[in-house]
C-alpha cells in the first residue's frame, strides 16, 4: 500500500477482474493425510510382498518412510515449502506416536485375549491348594489376597511418611537438613527393588524373622516412599502462595493452614500420585520372592507365614511350563493389569471430584 | 474496638536488601489512611509489617516498633498469629480459597481458629457478607464455590472473610487494582462504611481513589533507584492534594513523575 505524500483525494480503485484473495492459496483437503497413509501402507505392504519379504516390522518401517516421503513431496508440489515442512513435522510426530502405542496396544490385546480364557469366578475365588501344575483348575485367590494385603500395608506405612516428608520439604524445610532429605529421596528413587528386598532380608537374617507378607510390604514401602514424596512435593508447590498468605493473614496458625487450606487444594494431585505409586509397587516380584517366599495356600494373615502375590504367581505359573499353567499366568496378568487400571480410574475420579471448583 | 497504630523507626529487609527505612507515623483509629507513592517504594512491604506478614516471606526481617494501642507487635512475647487476628488484610488479587464454598470462605477464619459456636456461625457469615455489601448477590448460592464469582464479588468476599474474624484494623493492598470501575466504586463505598468500625489502611495507585476515600494520606518515595523507600510526608488528605509541604509530593500528585 503506497499513499501519495500529497493530500490528494484517492480515486477508488476499480475492483480487480479476478476476485482472487491474496491471502488464500492452494491447499490440500483436510483428509489428505489419511489418503497418504492409505497409499503408503499399501505400498509398504505391497512392495515387500512382491519382493518376498514377510517381516511385519519391515512392512511397518517401509510404510512409515513412504508416509513421510509422500506427504512431504505432495505438499511441496501442491502447497509450498513451508507447509511441507510443517506437514513433515506433524507426520514424524504421528509416526513416533504409533511406534510408542502399537506395542502397548498389542500387549494389552494379547493379555486380554489370552487371559480371558481362564478368567472367571472360579479362578478368582480358588487357590492352588492341591492343584497339579498341569491340571486345568486352581485359581488366583491366594495371590490376590497377598497382593491386596502387602500393597495395603505398604501404602499405610508409606503414605503418611511420604506426605509428612513432602510437607516438611515444601512448607518448612530450608538449609542443610532439607537438602539432605531431598538428596536421600533422590537416591531412594533409584533403588532397584531387589536391593530393597535384600536390605529387609539382611534385617530378617540378623533378627531371625520368618518370611511373611509384612516383610514384603516393608520392602515395597521403601520403594513407595520416594515416589509419594516426589509427587506430593510437586503438587504442594503448585498451590499458590497467595492462598497460604490469605489464610495466615486471617490469624490461622501455620499448621492449620497447611492442613485445612494447602492440603485440600492439592489433594486431587496427591491422590493421583499415591495411586500411581501403588500401581508401581503392585507389580514388584523380587522382594516377594525374597521376603514373602510364595505359597499355594490361602494365608489371610500378612503378619505370619508365607503368602503369594500376583506378580509372584505369574512368575511361578510361567516356570511350571505346562499349557494349563501358562493359561493361569495370563489370567493372573490380566487380573494385575485390571487392578492397576481400576486404581488409575479411581485416582482420576478422585482428582476430578476434589479439584478446586470453578463452576458458577 | 478500632485501634491506633504508632510506628517508630521501622525498617524492613529482604535478606540483606533494605526495602524501607526508618519510617515513623501514626495511623488514627476509625479513619482511612491511604499510602501512595511510585511502584517499588515499599508500600506493600510497609503494610505487611503492620500485621507481621512480612516475616512470612523468606528472609523477611523487621527493625523498629509498631505500637498497637501501646502494645509493641514486635515484642518477643507477642504471637504473630494473635496479631493477624487483630489486624486483618485484603490482598491485591482476590484470593478466595478454591476448595471452599462462599459460606465456608467467610466462615474459614472462625472455623480454622476453632473459636466459635455452631449457632453463631450462620449469623456471623450473614453479618460479614452484609458488611461487605455482598449478601444480596450471593444469599441464594452460599454453597457454590467462591471462585465462581466475578472479580469484584470475589474481592468483596475476601473483605467479608477478613471482617468475619472481627479485626480491629484492616489493611488493604491495592484492593481495586484488578477490578472494573463499578466494582471499584462498590468497594470504595464499602470502605466508607467500614471505617465506622475499623481502622483502615489502604495502598492505592489511584490518586482520585486516595482523595475520595481517605482521611489522611502518606506519600512514600525512593531516595534513588536501589535505595530503600522512605516516608516523605503524611497529612490530612485535603492538604496533601491541595498544598503539600514537600515538592516531591506535589510533583508526584500532579503526575510529573512516578
Ligand atoms: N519477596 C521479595 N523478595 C525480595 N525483595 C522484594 C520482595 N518483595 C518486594 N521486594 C523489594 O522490596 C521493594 C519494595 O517493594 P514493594 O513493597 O512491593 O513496593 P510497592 O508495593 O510500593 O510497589 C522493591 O525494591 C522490591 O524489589
Ligand atoms: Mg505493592
Amino acid at each position: 500500500m503506497s499513499h501519495a505524500p500529497t493530500g490528494v483525494i484517492e480515486r477508488p480503485t476499480p475492483a480487480s477482474p479476478t476476485p482472487k484473495s491474496s491471502l488464500g492459496s492452494r491447499s490440500l483437503p483436510r483428509l489428505a493425510p489419511l489418503g497418504f497413509a492409505v497409499v503408503s501402507v499399501a505400498l509398504g505392504i505391497g512392495i515387500p510382498l512382491a519382493a518376498g519379504w514377510h517381516s511385519r516390522i519391515q512392512w511397518g518401517m517401509l510404510s512409515a518412510l513412504f508416509f513421510l516421503a509422500i506427504s512431504y513431496v505432495v505438499t511441496t508440489i501442491v502447497e509450498n515449502q513451508r507447509q511441507a515442512r510443517d506437514r513433515l513435522a506433524t507426520s514424524v510426530m504421528w509416526v513416533c506416536f504409533l511406534i510408542a502405542v502399537v506395542p502397548l496396544a498389542s500387549l494389552l490385546w494379547t493379555t486380554i485375549v489370552r487371559g480371558a480364557e481362564r478368567l472367571d469366578g472360579y479362578f478368582l475365588t480358588h487357590s492352588m491348594a492341591g492343584v497339579l501344575g498341569s491340571e486345568h483348575s486352581g485359581g488366583v485367590y491366594h495371590a490376590l489376597i497377598g497382593t491386596l494385603e502387602q500393597v495395603g500395608i505398604a501404602t499405610v506405612i508409606s503414605v503418611p511418611f511420604g506426605l509428612l516428608t513432602a510437607v516438611y520439604l515444601v512448607e518448612y524445610g530450608k538449609g542443610t537438613l532439607a537438602k539432605a532429605v531431598t538428596f536421600f529421596v533422590d537416591v531412594m528413587t533409584g533403588i532397584p527393588s531387589i536391593v530393597a528386598g535384600l536390605f529387609i532380608l539382611s534385617i530378617m537374617l540378623i533378627a531371625s524373622i520368618e518370611p511373611s507378607g509384612l516383610m514384603g510390604a516393608l520392602a515395597l514401602a521403601i520403594l513407595m516412599v520416594p515416589v509419594v514424596v516426589r509427587s506430593t512435593e510437586e503438587m504442594l508447590k503448585l498451590v499458590p502462595n497467595e492462598l497460604r498468605e490469605a489464610s495466615l493473614a486471617l490469624g490461622i496458625p501455620k499448621w492449620r493452614t497447611i492442613l485445612k487450606v494447602v492440603l485440600p487444594t492439592a489433594i486431587g494431585g496427591i491422590t493421583t500420585g499415591v495411586m500411581l505409586a501403588i500401581a508401581r509397587i503392585a507389580g514388584e516380584t523380587a522382594p516377594i520372592i525374597l521376603l514373602v517366599f510364595g505359597s499355594q495356600l490361602i494365608n489371610t494373615n500378612p503378619f505370619e507365614g508365607a503368602q503369594s502375590s500376583l506378580p509372584f504367581y505369574i512368575y511361578e505359573q510361567y516356570r511350571i511350563g505346562e499349557a494349563a499353567s501358562y493359561d493361569r499366568a495370563w489370567a493372573a496378568a490380566l487380573v494385575l493389569i485390571a487392578f492397576v487400571m481400576i486404581l488409575n480410574l479411581v485416582a482420576r475420579g478422585i482428582a476430578r471430584w476434589k479439584a478446586p471448583k470453578t463452576g458458577r | 474496638m478500632a485501634k491506633r497504630i504508632d510506628i517508630s523507626g521501622l525498617s524492613a529487609f529482604y535478606g540483606n536488601h533494605k526495602a524501607i527505612e526508618d519510617i515513623s507515623m501514626t495511623v488514627e483509629p476509625r479513619s482511612v489512611t491511604a499510602f501512595i507513592g511510585p511502584s517499588g517504594c515499599g508500600k506493600s512491604t510497609f503494610l505487611r509489617t503492620l500485621n507481621r506478614m512480612h516475616e512470612v516471606t523468606p528472609g523477611g526481617r523487621v527493625e523498629g516498633k509498631v505500637l498497637l494501642d501501646d502494645e509493641n507487635l514486635y515484642d518477643s512475647n507477642v504471637d504473630p498469629v494473635t496479631v493477624r487476628r487483630t489486624v486483618g488484610m485484603v490482598f491485591q488479587r482476590p484470593n478466595p480459597f478454591p476448595t471452599m464454598s462462599i459460606f465456608d470462605n467467610v466462615a474459614a477464619g472462625l472455623r480454622l481458629n476453632g473459636s466459635y459456636r455452631k449457632s453463631e456461625l450462620n449469623d456471623v457469615v450473614e453479618k460479614s457478607l452484609r458488611g461487605a455489601n455482598l449478601w444480596n448477590e450471593v444469599k441464594d448460592r452460599l454453597n457454590k464455590p467462591g471462585s465462581g464469582l466475578s472479580g469484584g464479588q470475589q474481592q468483596r468476599l475476601c473483605i467479608a472473610r477478613a471482617i468475619a474474624v472481627e479485626p480491629q484494623v484492616l489493611l488493604m493492598d491495592e484492593p481495586c487494582s484488578a477490578l472494573d470501575p463499578i466494582s471499584t466504586l462498590a468497594i470504595e463505598d464499602l470502605i466508607g462504611e467500614l471505617k465506622e468500625r475499623f481502622t483502615i489502611v489502604i495502598v492505592t495507585h489511584n490518586m482520585q481513589q486516595a482523595a475520595r476515600v481517605s482521611d489522611r494520606t502518606a506519600f512514600f518515595n525512593l531516595a534513588a533507584v536501589g535505595k530503600p523507600g522512605r516516608l516523605i510526608e503524611i497529612d490530612e488528605t485535603e492538604r496533601i492534594f491541595s498544598n503539600p509541604s514537600v515538592q516531591a509530593t506535589e510533583d508526584y500528585i500532579s503526575g510529573r513523575f512516578g
